[in-house]
């Protein structure tokens, strides 16, 4: 399959050298400028209707409307944390838009856009940021597995499940998405090889957005990532995870390649984290402003914005009408996630097991006894 | 000279003073470099110790055991830092089979002495797997030691004496109390590394915490003393090896014990304790050892969190059903 060759060469490492984020890249696909102009990739051709484009841009800017209304809500103090995806939109929405319906995706913690995607509700997520649950969506119908805070245990999960299909002969295929951070994780490193030996439907898609936390790239790997694929026998791509069209494209061609009985794909979407690394982070500590400014010069939603225009595909009033949704997401994500309240507290207990056991019972029904001493003690 | 630290604070001038007495000393963790650790405990570190001695390592807890493991047979005193109690796991491995067995299995021949740093415990409204206690599995393995710090002083004192003691230590930080601050004489003789404390004298109940656990058991007592109850507040220090002989002390004065922590009930360190505790004092016990512990469930998500850490309510619950007996 041509359209996922990749390279092998070894890109010389400069340790510490300054700015490293921006180098040049002749092996990553685009398919859409950051000028917002359309180019032709010969590996991945793309047809998208006029209807499509329009869909994937009220995407991007709705999956930033709730990103940013949420980063608000934490601010108010009505949720606990929030991982922001700002600058990743079109990785997300690009990738989330590939998968077919009977596909399932294996998130992090970051992947609000695939779960927009999934139709997954965001006041399901929020949930889990508040604190009221673990996260309240069913993982079966979405086809959106639950959020997965330990770094790269999903890609385990991600490829087993695949490995499941494979021996249904379901023709379908799982996305597990990663962070650059995670490619270090033993477990990754598993899940590659687990994949590559059971030619698994499964396609690792890892958002380079160039940092874990404070920690650049650098300090995980002197290679492009995407080139880490070669040594575990399966192609690796590098895309312009910026570029909602190039990341839809070879999504959309890893996943067939799965379905068809070529095992997995890794897709490197190069990006940038625009935001700190969740609320709790203070990004100002270890990057510079310059380097927020380039990449803001890139950006996701900005390129598709001129491209529809340019191209008469889309005029003010439809503009206007993608920002009247976004406007009536963010109000009903405030408004609901102020709703959120918290479930029994018995619900600590209620789930744990299948068949509960007699000692948990036990503590239940002590715990139930406990709290009934205190009802109405203030009244 | 006293000065008054946060615990966070104390933990970060007691590592630069051990990083400053042994140049074999060396930091591992993820983001402890130019970010200071997630909790700022690393802070300003590497600027004055350098790259090679603050190390911001790749994300991968095994590989910052394992290598500790080789630094250490090289000389080298590696403190990891494990960013949250819940990334412990996949470091395990390495912790348990590894770095608890080979001063053993080399008859003494290779040294182990590493610590390994882990904010622990819940009560700061974290998302999942950062707020767990995962002490038991720890004290479980022999030939690790668990200390866990609940003062500022011991913060500071504990951190160097773990970093200058020839075995593995797991060094447990009480993370929600990072923040509370307490005096610390950065002179005067530190307290044994390896021995309980009565940090609370009483004649009724004895009462046994150890790190974000301390507080609240004084709290009970001081909640307890309004009601003409006298409790006396041991705090544990150590885990592995424990120091039980303060406690026998003073149960069999008090006659009643209570021990609490925040790990789940089953097989946590209370059972040890009420095991050991009853066969040494029973002749002294009026009531059995009671265990005030978290329930036998996943930590919930942080809005029930309140309904599943034992507060001062429940320690008091526990000593009204001791002197009940
Ligand atoms: C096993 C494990 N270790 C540490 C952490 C703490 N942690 C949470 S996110 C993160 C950085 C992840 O970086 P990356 O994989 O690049 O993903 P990103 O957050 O940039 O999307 C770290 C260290 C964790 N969640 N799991």
């Amino acid at each position: 399959m041509t359209a996922l060759s990749h390279t092998t060469e070894v890109v010389d490492p400069v340790p510490g050298a300054g700015a490293p984020h921006l180098p040049d890249q002749p092996d990553l696909v685009q398919l859409l400028t950051p000028e917002g102009e359309r180019v032709e990739h010969p590996d991945y051709a793309l047809d998208v209707t006029a209807e499509e484009l329009r869909g994937l841009y009220r995407d991007l800017v709705l999956v930033r409307r709730w990103d940013s209304e949420a980063t608000a809500l934490q601010r108010q103090g009505e949720l606990g944390l929030w991982a922001s995806l700002l600058g990743q939109e079109a990785a997300q929405v690009g990738a989330g838009r590939a998968l077919a319906a009977d596909d399932m995706a294996f998130p992090t913690y970051r992947e609000h856009g695939v779960a927009w995607t999934r139709g997954v509700d965001p006041l399901h997520v929020l949930s889990l940021f508040r604190g009221v649950d673990q996260g309240g969506w069913d993982p079966v119908t979405t086809g959106f597995n639950l959020y997965t805070v330990v770094i790269g245990a999903q890609t385990l999960h991600a490829t087993g499940y695949a490995m499941g299909m494979q021996r249904d002969g379901a023709e379908s295929a799982t996305l597990a998405f990663l962070g650059d951070g995670a490619t270090s994780q033993g477990e990754v490193n598993e899940a590659l090889i687990w994949a590559s030996t059971f030619a698994a439907p499964v396609v690792f898609f890892c958002q380079n957005n160039q940092y874990a936390i404070s920690a650049p790239i650098e300090r995980q790997s002197r290679v492009p990532l995407f080139q880490r694929a070669a040594g575990f026998g399966f192609p690796g791509v590098r895309v312009d995870g910026n570029d909602v069209l190039a990341v839809l494209a070879v999504t959309r061609a890893a996943l067939a390649a799965a379905r068809d009985g070529q095992g997995p794909t890794f897709i490197e979407a190069f990006t940038y984290r625009m935001g700190a690394h969740t609320t709790s982070d203070d990004p100002t500590r270890y990057r510079l402003a310059s380097e927020l400014e380039e990449w803001k010069l890139r950006d996701p939603i900005a390129r598709v914005k001129a491209h529809l225009s340019r191209s008469g595909i889309a005029d003010a009033d439809f503009f206007a009408g993608v920002e009247a949704d976004a406007d009536a997401l963010a109000e009903r994500i405030r408004s609901g996630t102020r709703e959120l309240a918290p479930p029994a507290p018995t619900e600590i207990f209620d789930h744990v097991y299948a068949e509960m056991p007699p000692e948990l019972a036990r503590q239940r029904a002590e715990f139930v006894e406990y709290h009934s001493r205190f009802e109405g003690a203030g009244q | 000279m006293t000065e008054t630290l946060t615990i966070g604070k104390a933990l970060n001038l007691g590592l630069r003073r051990a990083m400053e007495d042994d140049a074999k000393v060396v930091l591992m963790g993820e983001d402890i470099g130019r970010l200071g650790g997630v909790f700022r405990i690393t802070d300003g570190l590497q600027k004055d110790f350098g790259e090679d001695r603050v190390v911001d390592t790749p994300l991968a807890e095994a590989g910052i055991l394992g290598t500790a493991v080789g630094l250490a047979m090289r000389g080298y005193r590696p403190v990891c830092e494990i960013q949250f109690d819940g990334f412990v796991f996949p470091a395990v491995n390495q912790i348990v089979t590894q770095v608890a067995k080979l001063h053993a299995r080399s008859k003494g021949r290779l040294p182990m002495p590493i610590v390994v740093r882990i904010p622990f415990g819940g009560g700061i409204g974290a998302v999942e797997h950062h707020s767990e206690s995962p002490e038991g599995y720890f004290v479980h393995t022999a030939g690790l030691k668990v200390v866990a710090i609940s003062s500022p002083a011991d913060a500071y004192w504990g951190i160097q004496q773990a970093v200058a003691h020839p075995d593995p230590i797991i060094f447990l930080e009480p993370k929600r109390r990072y923040w509370d601050k307490g005096e610390v004489d950065l002179d005067g003789a530190p307290a044994p590394l390896f021995a309980s404390r009565v940090v609370r004298g009483g004649d009724d109940v004895t009462v046994l915490a150890y790190g974000p656990m301390v507080k609240t058991a004084l709290q009970a007592a001081e909640a307890a003393a309004e009601e003409g109850r006298s409790l006396e507040v041991v705090d544990l220090r150590t885990l592995s090896p424990l120091d039980l002989e303060p406690v026998y002390a003073s149960v069999r004065r008090t006659g009643r014990c209570v021990v609490v922590h925040e790990a789940p009930l089953t097989l946590g360190l209370g059972a040890e304790i009420a095991a050991r505790v009853t066969e040494t004092c029973f002749h002294s016990l009026e009531a059995p050892v009671l265990r005030v512990g978290g329930y036998d469930t996943p930590y919930p998500p942080s809005k029930l969190e309140e309904d599943y850490l034992p507060d001062l309510d429940r320690v008091l619950d526990a000593v009204d059903r001791a002197l009940g007996f």
